[in-house]
């Protein structure tokens, strides 16, 4: 049974979703959803001693031999990619039944878990597979559900979130499709171990140097690198809240994932670096990346976009680690992909929560809210903390790395921007922390409001991501340990 | 109905439809031999309903296949499709590995194939009937 984990790790949320689609009452749906979510994380756990103990998985679909066959393939950085998404996966679905439940219309909800548990499989099967046309097609069914579940939100707003994410969304996928093609035509394989093996041969052609730049192209629209970023905000805004925990923690990420599979796996990480210069296409646009953003984000007033242009900045951070071009580059970026997911996720879910008891998450509702919902706030100033890279926190540890791998390389200015990033996060996190403990509230309504403190259902799954985030702050064994031994497999 | 639809339009259609079904039924089941599968079959298939639902009107073919049945088609292919690999996995395959579910490869890969474009056929010409009177209904 352990050999099949591959293949099952896609194919339990890709047989729900339909059998999602025909139980009508919206709680068994709720149950189905969140079983399989923990069921998939216990199969990322597994396949993470697996990898550990056996080194590369690889699972031949329908028992036809790779390059020819589908192959799906585990290795470190999938293992771990894939621990991500299913843990925030998991923690999202034990938190949402209430939030779902307020905010998506009841005889919706079958379709609502049908779409997450689609986009779950297309997440998952991006990192299992190791074939970069299954990886597109994975990419698009989580895409596509994407699309809808954006849609779902809880104003008319979220249809044009949706609609922009769905042309900026399929441009990014047809640039990489057209990659992809592009490659097959060059080496006739799809396969990206073999792949790998061949370009290196061909890598004068100039077929490989359009296919490089489509994938760089399409790759950073999907991860939404600066400036094409201009769909996250409001997609992020506008879903329902707890698509953003789920999206923010786990989509982007992916898309890193891709990032790191192709530039790094697909293409030699010399190749890569040196002949097609990643990084002098990443690094400028890293750097501006964190330093708008972050600016933007302090002049928000709907603190789910402030969050959202974090994330712009936050990736940024990714791609800059990314983009240093050196194992420890790739190391920090991988680092800060996982305590990102920890921290984003808890500050999105901390939204959930408030927008289920109040109903707003404009800043100024957000007066007052110290005294009325103490955890809520109270988790949303620690998860803060982290964002920002104080000591102690997951944050500091993946600013850390991804700072000391900017020094190492010499690129100061990265070094600087890190930096002068984590003060304009103090300066909107303090935004928050300044209505939420310090202001009364102005209007009428809002002081009568007998606003309580959200559900423990919610608030567990909130304060175990605020222990996590201070956990990995101290044991890195795992988040730093796993990654370095997934990027030295990469660049070795 | 107050749209009218002419003697012609209708009679043409009751001698189309029949066929239009027959040949996406020789699509499916043709699909390993010639050109063809569960893909193009389900939109023939499809077509022939659409056909149907524009002359006589939406409710009239809702009336032969309701939503709530069209809905449990596309189930129903997804899980036939879905469920050829778990069942070649249980019997000791890998997913999709058809070679275990009769003797002899060629027998084996045939079973396989023909289930699995069963399976596409079904859920695509549904999906395809589903978007029809998805669309139908906000266009009211």
């Amino acid at each position: 049974m352990l050999g099949h984990l591959p293949a099952l790790q896609v194919i339990i949320p890709l047989i729900s979703a339909p059998v999602c689609v025909l139980i009508t009452r919206a709680s068994w749906a709720w149950l189905l959803a969140t079983i399989v979510s923990i069921a998939s994380f216990v199969i990322a756990v597994l396949l993470v001693h697996e990898v550990s103990a056996h080194g590369v998985l690889s699972y031949h679909l329908g028992g036809w031999e790779p390059p020819l066959g589908i192959e799906y393939r585990i290795d470190h950085l999938s293992a771990y990619v894939l621990t991500i998404v299913a843990a925030t996966a998991s923690i999202t679905m034990v938190a949402a039944r209430k939030s779902i439940e307020q905010e998506i219309p009841s005889e919706k909800i079958n379709l609502f878990f049908s779409a997450y548990l689609l986009c779950l499989t297309g997440l998952l099967g991006i990192v299992v597979s190791g074939d970069a046309f299954n990886i597109f097609v994975f990419l698009e069914i989580s895409s596509l559900s994407s699309y809808a579940l954006i849609a779902m939100g809880r104003d008319r707003r979220s249809l044009t979130a949706a609609y922009q994410y769905l042309i900026m969304g399929t441009i990014g996928a047809t640039f990489i499709l057209i990659g992809v093609g592009l490659l097959y035509m060059l080496t006739g394989t799809l396969n990206i171990h073999d792949l790998q093996q061949k370009i290196p041969a061909i890598v004068d052609s100039r077929t490989l140097h359009a296919a490089f730049a489509f994938l760089t192209a399409g790759i950073s629209l999907k991860i939404a690198l600066f400036p094409l970023h201009l769909w996250l905000p409001n997609a992020y805004a506008h879903a329902p809240s707890m698509i953003t925990v789920f999206l923010s923690a786990t989509a982007t990420k992916v898309s890193v994932y891709v990032m790191l599979r192709f530039f790094f796996g697909l293409f030699p990480p010399d190749i890569s670096l040196e002949q097609f210069h990643l990084g002098k296409i990443l690094l400028p646009l890293s750097i501006i990346a964190i330093l708008t953003a972050s600016f933007v984000a302090v002049f928000q007033e709907n603190i789910k976009r402030m969050l959202a242009y974090s994330s712009v900045a936050q990736i940024g951070y990714m791609t800059l680690g990314i983009g240093l071009g050196s194992a420890n580059g790739a190391i920090a970026g991988m680092v800060y992909l996982f305590n990102h997911a920890i921290i984003k996720g808890g500050l999105f879910l901390a939204m959930a929560c408030v927008v289920l008891r109040t109903g707003s998450v404009r800043l100024e509702d957000f007066s007052g809210l110290g005294k009325r919902m103490p955890w809520t706030m109270a988790a949303i100033v620690l998860l803060g903390l982290g964002l920002i890279g104080i000591p102690f926190t997951g944050g500091f540890v993946s600013k850390w790395y991804v700072l000391s791998a900017a020094i190492e390389q010499g690129h100061w200015l990265a070094a600087v921007v890190i930096v002068g990033g984590s003060l304009l996060t103090i300066l909107y996190i303090w935004k928050i922390i300044e209505y939420a403990y310090f202001k009364t509230p102005v209007s009428a309504k809002l002081q009568n409001l007998t606003t309580h403190e959200a559900p423990r259902q919610m608030l567990l799954p909130l304060w175990l991501l605020v222990i996590g985030n201070f956990y990995f702050g101290l044991d890195t064994s795992f988040s730093l340990g796993y990654a370095s031994t997934a990027i030295q497999t990469l660049f070795r | 109905m107050d749209r009218r639809t002419s003697l012609i339009v209708r009679e043409v259609c009751r001698l189309i439809i029949p066929a239009v079904m027959l040949f996406a039924l020789y699509v499916q089941f043709h699909g390993e031999y010639g050109p063809g599968g569960g893909f193009q079959a389900g939109v023939i298939f499809a077509a022939a309903v659409i056909l149907y639902a524009l002359v006589h009107g939406r409710q009239k073919a809702q009336q032969i296949l309701p939503t709530n049945t069209v809905v449990r088609f596309i189930v129903a292919g997804i899980l036939l499709y879905a469920g050829v690999g778990v069942t070649t996995m249980v019997m000791g395959g890998n997913f999709l590995d058809y070679d275990v579910l009769l003797h002899g490869h060629q027998q084996a890969q045939h079973l396989g194939i023909f289930l699995i474009e069963l399976g596409v056929g079904i859920t695509v010409g549904a999906v395809m009937i589903a978007i029809f009177y998805t669309l139908d209904e906000f266009s009211e």
